[in-house]
């Protein structure tokens, strides 16, 4: 199967958090007015509508083509399913929250409030993805705000409604190549920053920046190790050599 | 008249002592019963605090004088500084022991610490680190393990140690190599939120290189501090090298740093908005302050003098690696973090349990056991050079 994606488009949407209440279901979260009002991604939902006036965002996994979640967690709790989906094994997990760290878009959520916390984070539903269903955020969309379906049949309705439609957005298609694209597309009115999301983000996969330095370890272990070895070897070499000739001397004025 | 049961007496110190301690087991408690919501003032937008922070970076850094004495004496075989590599390695090993205790403070699931050796993700840094400080802390209980041995008398296991002590601290420096960098890797996949004046390419070079130099400044810190416990002499001849050493480690520090911030071209990040720039001036002095002091030989022939300026860079080191994982990330993460009391009391309980349990195993354990032997050996002609401190 090909690689599947969300588009969002927030000129669509009217707001009505229909998407978080679905999500909410489907993770078994309770969903309410306080709930609701939190525009933040949290333990208690994992995905949310952003608000700035008359215009609307959405906040949730974007699921990136090459994750900082995947690449720097310990375990391998979390994997980059060939669908897309960023699944997340809560069974790996010890809790140490790096990937809450290095995501470039703020996502992973901790259970702050538990004994035994777990990470928690939007799936892409990625289990009725593979059974051919649409996520259940885009399933409950009453407008079509929020779609899902295969990636690249997805740009090109975007690059679509960008082109039939140009002064309705701000001519951008989120995702497509930040952070090395994510499977998550967004199109927005005006710009994702003013909703605050992060505007400084490469257009590079971020896992590069540690991987180049993790493959310089075996080298250091091996120069490292003949290196420190040989300086050892010279330093008790000079002692013994000095020890040697001092005895010999020694013995020669014996002699003598 | 037999002599009545006593208690020790209350001084000030040991007041705090256990205030603390309570204090800490409270804290311990919130922790483990009711989450790390309850326990610390993280969040979302700011999930790394003060137990990373100070607890983690800080310490395995403040315990990297351990591989540099071991490797200065063991392979570069400068058998001047040998009456202090105990000492040091005693401070690694407990500075190790006490980081994984914060560890298992700050992980979501402490219980599944091993998940790491089991479980591997060779792409990540911090699998990497876990790794390390797994395999160092083990050759550091075998690097420290002839002090006990010869408390005990055991001589096969110390003829046996005797025999791979030098793969063993070979071992040691590779390891601490590795994992003192790599805690400045873990910043590296977080260009867009570390602040321009800490976030650089180099970050892996300046974690391994500021280790080296708060490793040897925590050592005329200990040296300093044991004299006065136990009435020793300091070894007054050594420090003093080491502290000229440091200096210049400093000066190269300092010089590194600015230069990195002119390549970038973040240099105009000093005059611009934001009170970031007040933390990297503080962090810049308390470098610069040791290190102005220690090029001078006045300071360098003092005890008093040496310690302060060791104090002074110890403090320069934690306020760079806070401002690295504390300052450095607000901006961007768009919280406000102020470790909660439980945090900072447990940090303090940890800092003075490692005091408590150096005082008892230098007490207990022949850790200052060559002063003797060198001093007998050393004898008179030395004495000049020794300095005396009783009491203070």
């Amino acid at each position: 199967m090909s690689s599947k994606a969300i588009l969002f488009d927030g000129t669509q949407c009217i707001g009505c958090r229909s998407c978080e209440d679905a999500c909410c279901k489907k993770w078994g979260l309770e969903y309410d007015e306080a709930v609701a009002s939190d525009e933040r991604l949290s333990e208690r939902k994992l995905t949310t509508v952003v608000t700035r006036g008359e215009h609307y965002a959405r906040r949730l996994c974007r699921h990136c083509a090459d994750p900082a979640c995947v690449s720097v967690c310990p375990v391998g709790a979390f994997t980059k399913t060939d669908l897309g989906p960023v699944v997340y094994d809560e069974g790996r997990c010890m809790g140490c929250r790096y990937c809450m760290l290095a995501c470039p878009f703020q996502v992973p959520a901790y259970e702050w409030s538990k004994a035994l916390p777990r990470v928690r984070k939007c799936d892409m539903c990625a289990e009725r993805l593979r059974a051919g269903l649409p996520t259940a955020c885009s399933e409950a969309c009453p407008t079509g705000a929020t779609v899902s379906g295969d990636r690249e049949k997805l740009i090109e309705e975007a690059r679509r409604r960008l082109a039939e439609n140009p002064k309705a957005y701000d001519g951008r298609i989120y995702g497509l190549s930040e952070v090395g694209g994510t499977s998550v597309l967004m199109l927005s009115a005006e710009p994702l920053a003013h909703f605050g999301f992060p505007a400084n983000l490469p257009q590079e996969p971020l896992p590069p920046l540690t991987g180049r330095v993790l493959s310089f370890v075996p080298d250091v272990v091996g120069v490292g190790a003949v290196l420190l070895g040989g300086i050892y070897w010279i330093t008790h070499r000079r002692e013994e050599v000095a020890a040697a000739e001092r005895g010999a001397g020694a013995r020669r004025e014996n002699h003598e | 008249m037999s002599r009545a049961l006593r208690l020790p007496r209350l001084t000030f110190w040991r007041a705090t002592f256990l205030l603390l301690v309570g204090a800490a087991l409270y804290a311990t408690y919130l922790r483990f019963f009711h989450g790390l919501g309850a326990s610390t003032h993280l969040t979302d937008q700011f999930p790394w605090g003060l137990w990373i922070g100070f607890d983690v970076l800080c310490g395995v850094g403040l315990a990297a004088g351990g591989f540099t004495l071991a490797a200065t004496v063991h392979i570069f075989n400068l058998k001047r500084y040998e009456p202090i590599v105990r000492p040091a390695i005693l401070t690694a090993f407990l500075g190790y022991v006490l980081v994984v205790a914060a560890l298992l403070f700050d992980l979501g699931r402490p219980y599944r610490i091993w998940h790491p050796l089991v479980m591997w993700n060779p792409h990540s840094v911090m699998f990497e680190v876990g790794w390390c400080v797994t395999l160092y802390t083990t050759v550091l209980s075998l690097e420290f393990a002839p002090v006990v041995f010869e408390k005990l008398r055991w001589r096969l296991p110390l003829r046996l140690l005797k025999v791979v002590m030098i793969p063993l601290v070979i071992a040691g420096v590779l390891l601490s190599t590795l994992h003192q960098s790599s805690l400045g890797s873990l910043y590296l996949i977080v260009p867009h939120k570390l602040h321009p004046l800490w976030y650089t390419p180099l970050l892996p070079i300046f974690f391994f290189f500021s280790a080296v130099m708060v490793g040897l400044a925590m050592t005329i810190f200990e040296s300093w501090h044991s004299s006065k416990a136990f009435g020793r002499h300091i070894e007054l001849p050594l420090l003093r090298r080491l502290a000229r050493v440091l200096a210049v480690l400093l000066a190269a520090f300092l010089a590194m740093r600015f230069l990195d911030l002119a390549r970038r071209g973040a240099l105009h990040h000093l005059a611009g908005p934001g009170s970031e720039k007040y933390f990297f001036l503080l962090e810049t002095a308390l470098f610069a302050a040791p290190m102005l002091l220690l090029f001078q030989s006045r300071v360098r022939a003092s005890p008093r003098a040496l310690y302060f300026s060791a104090v002074l860079a110890i403090f320069g080191f934690v306020t760079n690696r806070l401002n690295v994982s504390v300052t450095g990330m607000e901006a961007a993460s768009g919280a406000h973090y102020v470790p909660k009391w439980t945090e900072v009391v447990v940090t303090l309980a940890i800092v003075a349990l490692g005091f408590a349990v150096f005082y008892v195993a230098a007490r207990y354990l022949p850790v200052f056991e060559s002063e003797e032997s060198v001093h007998e050996a050393v004898g008179a002609a030395a004495e000049g050079e020794r300095i005396v401190l009783r009491g203070a």
